[in-house]
Protein backbone atom coordinates (compact mmCIF):
# COMPACT_ATOMS: atom_id res chain seq x y z
CA UNK A 1 0.00 0.00 0.00
CA UNK A 2 2.45 2.47 0.96
CA UNK A 3 5.00 1.36 -1.60
CA UNK A 4 2.17 1.79 -4.26
CA UNK A 5 1.41 5.27 -3.17
CA UNK A 6 4.75 6.18 -3.04
CA UNK A 7 5.35 4.93 -6.73
CA UNK A 8 2.41 7.53 -7.41
CA UNK A 9 4.17 10.36 -5.65
CA UNK A 10 7.34 9.79 -8.20
CA UNK A 11 5.01 10.15 -11.30
CA UNK A 12 3.74 12.95 -9.98
CA UNK A 13 6.89 14.43 -9.24
CA UNK A 14 8.19 13.54 -12.82
CA UNK A 15 5.33 15.10 -14.73
CA UNK A 16 5.32 17.64 -12.52
CA UNK A 17 9.34 18.35 -13.96
CA UNK A 18 8.43 17.72 -16.91
CA UNK A 19 5.37 20.56 -16.95
CA UNK A 20 7.41 22.82 -14.86
CA UNK A 21 10.17 23.13 -17.56
CA UNK A 22 7.71 23.41 -19.90
CA UNK A 23 6.13 26.60 -18.19
CA UNK A 24 9.41 27.91 -17.72
CA UNK A 25 9.94 28.27 -21.49
CA UNK A 26 7.03 30.76 -21.93
CA UNK A 27 7.37 34.40 -19.91
CA UNK A 28 3.58 34.89 -18.38
CA UNK A 29 3.56 30.88 -17.08
CA UNK A 30 7.46 30.81 -15.97
CA UNK A 31 6.92 31.15 -12.49
CA UNK A 32 3.78 29.27 -12.04
CA UNK A 33 6.41 26.51 -13.72
CA UNK A 34 8.63 26.78 -11.10
CA UNK A 35 6.43 27.15 -8.24
CA UNK A 36 4.80 23.17 -10.15
CA UNK A 37 7.82 21.74 -10.28
CA UNK A 38 8.40 22.82 -6.70
CA UNK A 39 5.46 21.19 -5.30
CA UNK A 40 6.29 17.77 -7.21
CA UNK A 41 9.82 18.29 -5.51
CA UNK A 42 7.99 18.33 -2.52
CA UNK A 43 5.97 15.84 -2.83
CA UNK A 44 8.64 13.40 -4.26
CA UNK A 45 10.92 14.17 -1.04
CA UNK A 46 7.88 13.72 1.55
CA UNK A 47 6.20 10.71 -0.13
CA UNK A 48 10.08 9.35 0.68
CA UNK A 49 10.55 10.50 4.18
CA UNK A 50 7.56 8.49 5.40
CA UNK A 51 6.39 5.80 2.79
CA UNK A 52 9.59 4.19 1.21
CA UNK A 53 10.06 0.90 2.47
CA UNK A 54 13.00 -1.59 1.84
CA UNK A 55 12.26 -5.18 2.18
CA UNK A 56 9.19 -4.41 4.84
CA UNK A 57 11.16 -1.86 6.72
CA UNK A 58 10.71 2.20 6.57
CA UNK A 59 13.35 4.66 6.58
CA UNK A 60 14.38 5.35 10.66
CA UNK A 61 16.68 8.70 11.95
CA UNK A 62 14.14 11.12 11.08
CA UNK A 63 15.48 13.33 13.64
CA UNK A 64 18.58 13.73 12.08
CA UNK A 65 17.07 13.85 8.29
CA UNK A 66 14.28 16.91 9.45
CA UNK A 67 17.27 18.61 11.39
CA UNK A 68 19.19 18.33 8.34
CA UNK A 69 16.04 19.72 6.20
CA UNK A 70 15.33 22.32 8.48
CA UNK A 71 19.09 23.69 8.26
CA UNK A 72 19.25 23.32 4.27
CA UNK A 73 16.14 25.02 4.27
CA UNK A 74 16.66 28.29 6.13
CA UNK A 75 20.75 28.53 4.96
CA UNK A 76 19.19 27.96 1.40
CA UNK A 77 16.51 30.53 2.04
CA UNK A 78 18.39 33.49 3.50
CA UNK A 79 21.36 33.07 0.75
CA UNK A 80 18.48 33.04 -1.56
CA UNK A 81 16.68 35.81 -0.62
CA UNK A 82 19.59 38.43 0.38
CA UNK A 83 21.98 37.65 -2.52
CA UNK A 84 22.45 41.01 -4.70
CA UNK A 85 20.99 40.41 -8.40
CA UNK A 86 24.14 40.46 -10.15
CA UNK A 87 25.58 37.95 -8.25
CA UNK A 88 22.80 35.48 -8.97
CA UNK A 89 24.99 33.87 -11.14
CA UNK A 90 27.71 33.08 -8.89
CA UNK A 91 24.66 31.55 -6.33
CA UNK A 92 23.63 29.37 -9.02
CA UNK A 93 26.86 28.04 -9.75
CA UNK A 94 27.19 27.15 -5.65
CA UNK A 95 23.78 25.68 -5.41
CA UNK A 96 24.95 23.66 -8.52
CA UNK A 97 28.00 22.81 -6.75
CA UNK A 98 25.83 21.54 -3.68
CA UNK A 99 23.77 19.01 -5.50
CA UNK A 100 27.26 17.66 -6.60
CA UNK A 101 28.84 17.42 -3.75
CA UNK A 102 25.78 15.49 -2.79
CA UNK A 103 25.85 13.27 -4.99
CA UNK A 104 29.08 12.55 -4.35
CA UNK A 105 28.72 11.85 -0.64
CA UNK A 106 25.52 9.37 -1.26
CA UNK A 107 28.52 7.28 -3.51
CA UNK A 108 30.83 7.69 -0.30
CA UNK A 109 28.56 6.28 2.10
CA UNK A 110 27.10 3.37 -0.20
CA UNK A 111 30.18 2.32 -0.69
CA UNK A 112 31.14 1.73 2.67
CA UNK A 113 28.10 0.07 3.18
CA UNK A 114 28.65 -2.59 0.24
CA UNK A 115 32.33 -2.96 1.37
CA UNK A 116 30.51 -3.53 4.96
CA UNK A 117 27.95 -5.81 3.52
CA UNK A 118 30.43 -7.66 1.19
CA UNK A 119 33.30 -8.00 2.25
CA UNK A 120 33.93 -7.16 5.76
CA UNK A 121 34.08 -9.61 8.49
CA UNK A 122 30.16 -9.76 9.01
CA UNK A 123 29.80 -10.25 5.05
CA UNK A 124 26.60 -11.57 4.32
CA UNK A 125 26.37 -12.02 0.30
CA UNK A 126 29.34 -12.52 -1.64
CA UNK A 127 29.59 -9.74 -3.90
CA UNK A 128 27.95 -6.40 -5.00
CA UNK A 129 27.15 -6.86 -9.14
CA UNK A 130 29.08 -4.76 -11.07
CA UNK A 131 26.13 -2.38 -11.96
CA UNK A 132 25.51 -1.50 -8.68
CA UNK A 133 30.07 -0.67 -8.66
CA UNK A 134 29.33 1.64 -12.00
CA UNK A 135 26.86 3.61 -10.96
CA UNK A 136 28.65 4.47 -6.96
CA UNK A 137 31.69 5.05 -9.28
CA UNK A 138 30.19 7.30 -11.76
CA UNK A 139 27.77 9.11 -9.18
CA UNK A 140 31.16 9.90 -7.54
CA UNK A 141 33.55 11.11 -10.21
CA UNK A 142 30.88 13.06 -11.56
CA UNK A 143 29.57 15.09 -8.33
CA UNK A 144 32.78 15.50 -6.97
CA UNK A 145 33.94 17.20 -10.34
CA UNK A 146 30.69 18.94 -10.57
CA UNK A 147 31.53 20.31 -6.95
CA UNK A 148 34.98 21.36 -7.57
CA UNK A 149 34.42 23.13 -11.11
CA UNK A 150 31.25 24.73 -9.64
CA UNK A 151 32.95 25.77 -6.57
CA UNK A 152 36.15 27.48 -8.86
CA UNK A 153 33.57 29.02 -11.19
CA UNK A 154 32.00 30.61 -8.19
CA UNK A 155 34.98 32.37 -7.08
CA UNK A 156 35.76 33.18 -11.04
CA UNK A 157 32.63 34.80 -11.11
CA UNK A 158 32.66 37.09 -7.52
CA UNK A 159 36.35 37.47 -8.85
CA UNK A 160 38.32 35.33 -5.75
CA UNK A 161 39.58 33.31 -8.25
CA UNK A 162 41.95 34.47 -10.97
CA UNK A 163 42.74 32.65 -14.02
CA UNK A 164 45.42 30.02 -13.77
CA UNK A 165 47.12 27.78 -16.03
CA UNK A 166 50.68 25.82 -16.13
CA UNK A 167 52.46 24.47 -18.77
CA UNK A 168 51.56 20.68 -20.07
CA UNK A 169 48.28 21.49 -18.09
CA UNK A 170 45.94 19.63 -21.06
CA UNK A 171 47.93 17.00 -21.28
CA UNK A 172 47.95 16.26 -17.31
CA UNK A 173 44.30 17.27 -17.68
CA UNK A 174 43.76 14.42 -20.12
CA UNK A 175 45.96 11.93 -18.33
CA UNK A 176 44.59 12.41 -14.79
CA UNK A 177 40.75 12.03 -16.19
CA UNK A 178 41.74 8.93 -18.29
CA UNK A 179 43.57 7.60 -15.41
CA UNK A 180 40.49 8.30 -12.84
CA UNK A 181 38.51 6.51 -15.07
CA UNK A 182 40.67 3.80 -15.32
CA UNK A 183 41.35 2.97 -12.00
CA UNK A 184 37.46 2.96 -11.53
CA UNK A 185 36.74 0.65 -14.69
CA UNK A 186 39.36 -1.75 -12.94
CA UNK A 187 37.42 -1.97 -9.28
CA UNK A 188 33.91 -2.42 -11.55
CA UNK A 189 35.58 -5.28 -13.73
CA UNK A 190 37.31 -6.67 -10.67
CA UNK A 191 34.47 -6.18 -8.75
CA UNK A 192 36.32 -4.59 -5.72
CA UNK A 193 34.06 -3.44 -3.45
CA UNK A 194 36.80 -3.23 -0.33
CA UNK A 195 39.32 -1.30 -1.57
CA UNK A 196 39.39 2.19 -0.17
CA UNK A 197 42.13 3.45 -0.70
CA UNK A 198 41.87 3.27 -4.66
CA UNK A 199 38.36 4.84 -3.84
CA UNK A 200 39.37 7.92 -2.15
CA UNK A 201 42.16 8.28 -4.58
CA UNK A 202 38.94 8.23 -7.22
CA UNK A 203 37.49 10.60 -5.20
CA UNK A 204 40.50 13.16 -4.60
CA UNK A 205 41.28 12.91 -8.42
CA UNK A 206 38.12 13.50 -9.44
CA UNK A 207 38.54 16.76 -6.98
CA UNK A 208 41.71 17.82 -8.60
CA UNK A 209 40.66 17.60 -11.84
CA UNK A 210 37.27 19.65 -11.34
CA UNK A 211 39.58 22.56 -10.27
CA UNK A 212 42.24 21.99 -13.24
CA UNK A 213 39.01 21.70 -15.74
CA UNK A 214 37.52 25.21 -15.14
CA UNK A 215 40.45 27.02 -13.69
CA UNK A 216 42.24 27.82 -17.14
CA UNK A 217 38.66 28.84 -18.78
CA UNK A 218 38.22 32.49 -18.86
CA UNK A 219 35.67 34.16 -17.03
CA UNK A 220 33.71 35.42 -20.35
CA UNK A 221 33.28 31.61 -19.94
CA UNK A 222 31.70 30.65 -17.58
CA UNK A 223 27.99 30.61 -18.06
CA UNK A 224 28.96 27.89 -20.40
CA UNK A 225 30.81 26.01 -17.91
CA UNK A 226 28.29 26.44 -15.50
CA UNK A 227 25.23 25.22 -18.22
CA UNK A 228 27.53 22.29 -18.56
CA UNK A 229 27.80 21.20 -14.74
CA UNK A 230 24.68 21.68 -14.45
CA UNK A 231 23.79 19.00 -16.58
CA UNK A 232 26.72 16.98 -15.00
CA UNK A 233 25.19 16.89 -11.31
CA UNK A 234 21.42 16.31 -13.53
CA UNK A 235 23.36 13.18 -14.93
CA UNK A 236 25.50 12.51 -11.11
CA UNK A 237 21.54 12.61 -9.92
CA UNK A 238 20.64 10.00 -12.55
CA UNK A 239 23.09 7.55 -11.70
CA UNK A 240 21.65 7.59 -7.60
CA UNK A 241 18.49 7.15 -9.89
CA UNK A 242 20.21 3.84 -11.41
CA UNK A 243 21.37 2.70 -7.77
CA UNK A 244 17.79 2.70 -6.46
CA UNK A 245 16.03 2.18 -8.90
CA UNK A 246 13.68 5.25 -8.40
CA UNK A 247 12.48 6.68 -11.10
CA UNK A 248 12.08 10.23 -10.12
CA UNK A 249 15.32 10.77 -9.54
CA UNK A 250 16.31 9.23 -12.84
CA UNK A 251 13.30 11.11 -14.97
CA UNK A 252 14.73 14.54 -13.05
CA UNK A 253 18.37 13.95 -13.59
CA UNK A 254 17.97 12.68 -17.31
CA UNK A 255 16.15 15.64 -18.27
CA UNK A 256 18.11 18.32 -16.82
CA UNK A 257 21.18 16.58 -17.84
CA UNK A 258 19.52 16.88 -21.49
CA UNK A 259 18.45 19.77 -21.73
CA UNK A 260 21.39 21.00 -20.11
CA UNK A 261 23.48 19.82 -22.31
CA UNK A 262 21.49 21.42 -25.26
CA UNK A 263 21.45 25.08 -23.43
CA UNK A 264 25.62 24.88 -23.08
CA UNK A 265 25.68 24.15 -26.79
CA UNK A 266 23.04 26.79 -27.27
CA UNK A 267 25.47 29.28 -25.59
CA UNK A 268 28.27 27.90 -27.66
CA UNK A 269 26.45 28.61 -30.53
CA UNK A 270 25.48 32.07 -29.87
CA UNK A 271 29.33 32.80 -29.38
CA UNK A 272 29.99 30.92 -32.58
CA UNK A 273 32.59 28.90 -31.24
CA UNK A 274 32.70 25.08 -30.41
CA UNK A 275 32.18 23.48 -26.86
CA UNK A 276 35.81 22.05 -27.46
CA UNK A 277 37.06 25.16 -28.03
CA UNK A 278 35.56 26.63 -24.92
CA UNK A 279 36.56 24.05 -22.97
CA UNK A 280 40.37 24.00 -23.95
CA UNK A 281 39.97 27.53 -23.37
CA UNK A 282 42.59 29.03 -26.00
CA UNK A 283 40.43 32.06 -25.98
CA UNK A 284 39.58 33.29 -22.99
CA UNK A 285 43.84 32.60 -21.66
CA UNK A 286 46.99 32.84 -23.87
CA UNK A 287 46.21 32.44 -27.01
CA UNK A 288 43.88 35.76 -27.42
CA UNK A 289 46.65 38.60 -27.76
CA UNK A 290 48.65 37.65 -30.54
CA UNK A 291 47.69 38.41 -34.16
CA UNK A 292 44.44 39.70 -33.82
CA UNK A 293 45.84 42.91 -31.68
CA UNK A 294 48.01 43.71 -34.29
CA UNK A 295 45.71 43.33 -37.16
CA UNK A 296 43.40 46.17 -35.16
CA UNK A 297 43.59 49.66 -36.24
CA UNK A 298 45.09 51.55 -33.50
CA UNK A 299 44.23 55.52 -34.33
CA UNK A 300 42.17 58.18 -33.45
CA UNK A 301 39.27 57.73 -30.96
CA UNK A 302 36.80 60.99 -30.37
CA UNK A 303 35.29 61.69 -26.61
CA UNK A 304 32.18 63.08 -26.17
CA UNK A 305 31.78 65.48 -22.83
CA UNK A 306 28.49 64.95 -20.45
CA UNK A 307 27.04 67.44 -21.81
CA UNK A 308 26.88 66.83 -25.39
CA UNK A 309 25.68 63.21 -24.93
CA UNK A 310 22.99 64.87 -23.00
CA UNK A 311 21.73 67.23 -25.56
CA UNK A 312 22.75 64.57 -28.55
CA UNK A 313 20.12 61.99 -26.61
CA UNK A 314 17.57 64.35 -25.23
CA UNK A 315 17.07 65.90 -28.97
CA UNK A 316 17.12 61.87 -30.46
CA UNK A 317 13.54 60.27 -31.93
CA UNK A 318 14.91 57.21 -31.26
CA UNK A 319 17.71 55.65 -28.49
CA UNK A 320 18.56 51.98 -28.20
CA UNK A 321 20.40 51.38 -25.10
CA UNK A 322 22.76 48.12 -25.43
CA UNK A 323 23.99 47.29 -21.79
CA UNK A 324 26.94 44.56 -21.25
CA UNK A 325 28.49 43.33 -18.48
CA UNK A 326 29.57 46.84 -17.61
CA UNK A 327 26.33 48.08 -16.21
CA UNK A 328 26.37 44.95 -14.14
CA UNK A 329 29.32 45.50 -12.48
CA UNK A 330 28.50 49.22 -11.74
CA UNK A 331 25.20 48.13 -10.59
CA UNK A 332 23.58 51.20 -12.85
CA UNK A 333 20.92 49.00 -14.05
CA UNK A 334 18.38 51.26 -11.94
CA UNK A 335 19.99 54.83 -12.94
CA UNK A 336 19.76 53.51 -16.53
CA UNK A 337 16.17 52.95 -16.23
CA UNK A 338 15.95 56.74 -14.16
CA UNK A 339 17.71 57.67 -18.02
CA UNK A 340 14.89 55.78 -19.54
CA UNK A 341 11.96 57.38 -18.08
CA UNK A 342 13.82 61.18 -18.58
CA UNK A 343 13.66 60.56 -22.20
CA UNK A 344 10.45 59.23 -22.65
CA UNK A 345 9.53 62.48 -20.77
CA UNK A 346 10.93 64.21 -23.56
CA UNK A 347 9.66 62.18 -26.16
CA UNK A 348 12.10 60.27 -27.28
CA UNK A 349 11.28 56.25 -28.25
CA UNK A 350 13.83 54.10 -26.05
CA UNK A 351 14.81 50.75 -26.29
CA UNK A 352 17.37 47.95 -25.14
CA UNK A 353 18.84 45.86 -27.12
CA UNK A 354 20.27 42.57 -25.58
CA UNK A 355 22.66 40.26 -27.10
CA UNK A 356 22.10 36.33 -25.83
CA UNK A 357 25.32 36.63 -24.14
CA UNK A 358 25.57 40.10 -23.10
CA UNK A 359 26.69 40.23 -18.81
CA UNK A 360 27.50 36.83 -17.52
CA UNK A 361 24.78 33.82 -18.07
CA UNK A 362 22.61 34.38 -21.17
CA UNK A 363 19.60 36.54 -20.03
CA UNK A 364 21.51 38.30 -17.74
CA UNK A 365 21.02 41.61 -18.86
CA UNK A 366 16.80 40.85 -18.85
CA UNK A 367 17.10 39.79 -15.03
CA UNK A 368 19.21 42.61 -14.00
CA UNK A 369 16.90 45.35 -16.51
CA UNK A 370 13.82 43.48 -14.52
CA UNK A 371 15.20 44.29 -11.12
CA UNK A 372 14.89 48.30 -11.76
CA UNK A 373 11.64 47.78 -13.32
CA UNK A 374 12.41 48.04 -17.02
CA UNK A 375 9.62 47.38 -19.05
CA UNK A 376 9.56 43.46 -20.43
CA UNK A 377 8.33 45.01 -23.53
CA UNK A 378 11.29 47.41 -24.05
CA UNK A 379 13.55 44.79 -24.05
CA UNK A 380 14.28 43.93 -27.69
CA UNK A 381 16.38 40.85 -28.93
CA UNK A 382 19.26 40.93 -31.21
CA UNK A 383 17.45 40.24 -34.92
CA UNK A 384 14.54 42.64 -34.10
CA UNK A 385 17.17 45.10 -32.84
CA UNK A 386 19.02 45.27 -35.89
CA UNK A 387 16.22 45.71 -38.13
CA UNK A 388 15.91 48.95 -35.76
CA UNK A 389 19.21 50.03 -35.39
CA UNK A 390 18.93 51.45 -39.65
CA UNK A 391 16.05 54.24 -38.02
CA UNK A 392 18.08 54.53 -34.54
CA UNK A 393 19.35 58.17 -34.04
CA UNK A 394 21.71 57.39 -31.16
CA UNK A 395 22.70 54.03 -30.19
CA UNK A 396 24.40 54.26 -26.04
CA UNK A 397 26.93 50.81 -25.41
CA UNK A 398 27.04 50.50 -21.40
CA UNK A 399 30.08 48.44 -20.94
CA UNK A 400 29.66 46.29 -23.85
CA UNK A 401 31.99 45.27 -25.89
CA UNK A 402 32.57 42.36 -28.24
CA UNK A 403 29.00 41.76 -28.91
CA UNK A 404 28.91 45.26 -30.97
CA UNK A 405 32.74 44.41 -32.51
CA UNK A 406 31.93 44.48 -36.63
CA UNK A 407 35.53 42.81 -36.67
CA UNK A 408 32.76 39.44 -36.24
CA UNK A 409 31.29 40.02 -39.32
CA UNK A 410 34.23 41.98 -41.40
CA UNK A 411 37.40 40.33 -40.00
CA UNK A 412 37.80 36.17 -40.80
CA UNK A 413 41.59 36.37 -38.71
CA UNK A 414 39.50 37.41 -35.45
CA UNK A 415 38.82 34.93 -33.01
CA UNK A 416 35.10 35.86 -33.06
CA UNK A 417 34.69 36.00 -36.83
CA UNK A 418 31.13 34.47 -37.59
CA UNK A 419 30.02 35.41 -33.94
CA UNK A 420 26.32 37.19 -34.18
CA UNK A 421 26.54 40.79 -32.77
CA UNK A 422 24.56 43.50 -32.65
CA UNK A 423 25.19 46.05 -35.47
CA UNK A 424 24.92 49.21 -33.91
CA UNK A 425 27.13 50.76 -36.50
CA UNK A 426 24.25 51.16 -38.77
CA UNK A 427 22.82 54.15 -36.08
CA UNK A 428 23.26 57.90 -36.90
CA UNK A 429 25.50 58.11 -33.81
CA UNK A 430 27.02 55.85 -31.50
CA UNK A 431 28.07 57.02 -27.90
CA UNK A 432 30.29 54.17 -25.89
CA UNK A 433 30.41 54.11 -22.06
CA UNK A 434 33.34 52.57 -20.97
CA UNK A 435 36.06 52.72 -18.17
CA UNK A 436 38.75 52.96 -20.22
CA UNK A 437 40.39 51.66 -24.09
CA UNK A 438 41.22 48.37 -22.92
CA UNK A 439 39.75 45.28 -24.87
CA UNK A 440 36.99 43.36 -23.73
CA UNK A 441 37.51 39.47 -22.85
CA UNK A 442 37.92 38.50 -26.03
CA UNK A 443 41.35 40.70 -25.94
CA UNK A 444 40.66 42.00 -29.09
CA UNK A 445 40.46 45.99 -30.58
CA UNK A 446 37.02 47.07 -31.86
CA UNK A 447 37.10 48.98 -34.61
CA UNK A 448 33.50 50.65 -33.46
CA UNK A 449 35.36 52.97 -31.18
CA UNK A 450 37.12 54.34 -34.08
CA UNK A 451 34.85 55.21 -36.72
CA UNK A 452 33.68 58.83 -37.04
CA UNK A 453 30.43 58.37 -35.82
CA UNK A 454 31.18 57.18 -32.50
CA UNK A 455 32.24 58.89 -29.55
CA UNK A 456 33.39 57.66 -26.30
CA UNK A 457 32.23 58.51 -22.93
CA UNK A 458 34.82 57.31 -20.34
CA UNK A 459 33.94 56.33 -16.37
CA UNK A 460 31.98 53.94 -14.67
CA UNK A 461 28.57 53.06 -15.69
CA UNK A 462 26.96 54.51 -12.70
CA UNK A 463 28.89 57.68 -12.75
CA UNK A 464 28.53 58.57 -16.27
CA UNK A 465 25.10 57.74 -16.40
CA UNK A 466 24.13 59.67 -12.92
CA UNK A 467 25.95 63.28 -14.44
CA UNK A 468 24.00 62.21 -17.84
CA UNK A 469 20.70 62.28 -16.19
CA UNK A 470 21.42 65.58 -14.19
CA UNK A 471 22.24 66.73 -17.01
CA UNK A 472 19.14 66.14 -18.95
CA UNK A 473 17.47 67.25 -15.96
CA UNK A 474 18.99 70.73 -15.93
CA UNK A 475 18.14 71.15 -20.10
CA UNK B 1 27.94 -10.11 -25.07
CA UNK B 2 25.16 -12.46 -23.14
CA UNK B 3 26.00 -10.56 -20.08
CA UNK B 4 25.33 -7.22 -22.38
CA UNK B 5 22.59 -8.25 -23.76
CA UNK B 6 20.58 -10.22 -20.39
CA UNK B 7 21.74 -6.39 -18.86
CA UNK B 8 19.87 -4.66 -20.98
CA UNK B 9 16.99 -7.17 -20.77
CA UNK B 10 16.68 -6.84 -17.16
CA UNK B 11 17.02 -2.79 -17.32
CA UNK B 12 14.59 -1.99 -20.41
CA UNK B 13 12.21 0.01 -18.41
CA UNK B 14 14.98 2.39 -17.47
CA UNK B 15 16.41 2.77 -20.55
CA UNK B 16 13.29 3.40 -21.72
CA UNK B 17 12.98 6.62 -19.45
CA UNK B 18 16.47 7.48 -20.04
CA UNK B 19 15.80 7.71 -23.60
CA UNK B 20 12.84 9.00 -23.54
CA UNK B 21 14.03 11.35 -20.86
CA UNK B 22 16.57 12.96 -22.82
CA UNK B 23 14.53 13.44 -26.06
CA UNK B 24 12.08 15.37 -23.66
CA UNK B 25 14.61 17.47 -21.96
CA UNK B 26 15.84 18.47 -25.41
CA UNK B 27 12.47 18.95 -26.77
CA UNK B 28 11.59 21.31 -23.75
CA UNK B 29 14.25 23.32 -23.76
CA UNK B 30 14.40 23.95 -27.51
CA UNK B 31 10.99 25.99 -27.16
CA UNK B 32 12.66 28.29 -24.63
CA UNK B 33 13.38 31.90 -25.91
CA UNK B 34 17.20 33.14 -24.59
CA UNK B 35 15.49 36.24 -22.40
CA UNK B 36 14.47 32.94 -19.97
CA UNK B 37 17.96 31.26 -20.08
CA UNK B 38 18.78 31.95 -16.83
CA UNK B 39 15.90 31.53 -15.11
CA UNK B 40 16.07 28.31 -17.03
CA UNK B 41 19.30 27.27 -16.05
CA UNK B 42 17.96 28.04 -12.03
CA UNK B 43 15.35 26.23 -12.60
CA UNK B 44 17.09 23.01 -13.76
CA UNK B 45 19.42 23.51 -11.34
CA UNK B 46 16.72 23.38 -8.72
CA UNK B 47 15.17 20.15 -10.72
CA UNK B 48 18.35 18.19 -10.19
CA UNK B 49 18.33 18.76 -6.34
CA UNK B 50 16.46 15.51 -6.62
CA UNK B 51 19.28 13.65 -5.68
CA UNK B 52 18.03 14.55 -2.30
CA UNK B 53 15.93 11.67 -2.66
CA UNK B 54 19.04 9.26 -2.50
CA UNK B 55 20.35 10.97 0.35
CA UNK B 56 17.23 10.81 2.62
CA UNK B 57 16.90 7.45 1.73
CA UNK B 58 20.69 6.36 2.27
CA UNK B 59 20.21 8.32 5.48
CA UNK B 60 17.28 6.14 7.06
CA UNK B 61 18.92 2.96 6.31
CA UNK B 62 22.11 3.96 8.58
CA UNK B 63 21.82 1.98 11.97
CA UNK B 64 21.95 4.15 14.53
CA UNK B 65 25.51 4.69 16.55
CA UNK B 66 27.25 4.64 13.03
CA UNK B 67 28.48 8.91 13.87
CA UNK B 68 30.62 8.70 11.35
CA UNK B 69 27.87 7.99 8.34
CA UNK B 70 25.23 9.82 10.07
CA UNK B 71 27.15 12.56 10.02
CA UNK B 72 28.11 12.39 6.12
CA UNK B 73 24.75 11.42 5.26
CA UNK B 74 23.52 15.00 7.50
CA UNK B 75 25.83 16.96 5.31
CA UNK B 76 24.55 15.13 2.23
CA UNK B 77 20.72 15.75 2.90
CA UNK B 78 21.74 19.47 4.15
CA UNK B 79 23.32 19.99 0.57
CA UNK B 80 20.80 18.01 -1.40
CA UNK B 81 18.25 20.48 0.59
CA UNK B 82 20.62 23.86 -0.14
CA UNK B 83 20.34 23.12 -3.88
CA UNK B 84 16.40 22.31 -3.90
CA UNK B 85 14.97 25.11 -1.57
CA UNK B 86 17.74 27.31 -2.52
CA UNK B 87 17.02 26.42 -6.35
CA UNK B 88 13.77 27.14 -6.34
CA UNK B 89 13.77 30.50 -4.58
CA UNK B 90 16.27 31.91 -6.41
CA UNK B 91 14.80 31.24 -9.57
CA UNK B 92 11.58 32.10 -8.09
CA UNK B 93 13.06 35.52 -6.77
CA UNK B 94 14.32 36.05 -10.68
CA UNK B 95 10.56 35.75 -12.21
CA UNK B 96 9.41 37.61 -10.00
CA UNK B 97 10.91 40.95 -12.07
CA UNK B 98 9.66 39.23 -14.91
CA UNK B 99 6.00 40.50 -14.15
CA UNK B 100 4.45 42.58 -16.82
CA UNK B 101 4.85 45.68 -15.79
CA UNK B 102 1.11 48.21 -16.51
Amino acid sequence: MELSILTICYLIGSLTFIIGLKMLSHPESARKGNMVAAVGMFIAIFGTIFLYQENGVGLGNYGWIFGALILGTIIGVLAAKRVKMTAMPELVSLFNGMGGACAALISVIEFGHIAALYSGEHATQAAPTQGTLLTIFLGLIIGSVSFAGSIIAWGKLNGKIKDFSFKGQQVFNLVLFFATLAVAGYLVVAIDSANYLLFYGILVAALIYGVLFVLPIGGADMPVVISLLNSFTGVAAACGGFLYNNSVMLTGGILVGAAGTLLTVLMCKAMNRSLTNVLIGSFGGSAAGGGSTAAGPQGAFKEISISDAAVCMSYANKVIIVPGYGLAVAQAQHVCHELEKLLEDKGVDVKYAIHPVAGRMPGHMNVLLAEADVSYDKLIEMEEANDEFKSTDVVLILGANDVVNPAAKTDPASPIYGMPILEVEQAKTVIVNKRSMKPGYAGIENDLFFQPKTSMLFGDAKAALQKLVAEIKSL
Amino acid sequence: MEAILNWVHVHIDIIYIVVLSIFLGIEVIGRVPSVLHTPLMSGANAIHGVVIIGAIIVMGKVEPGHYLTLIIGFLAVVLGTLNVVGGFVVTDRMLEMFKKKK
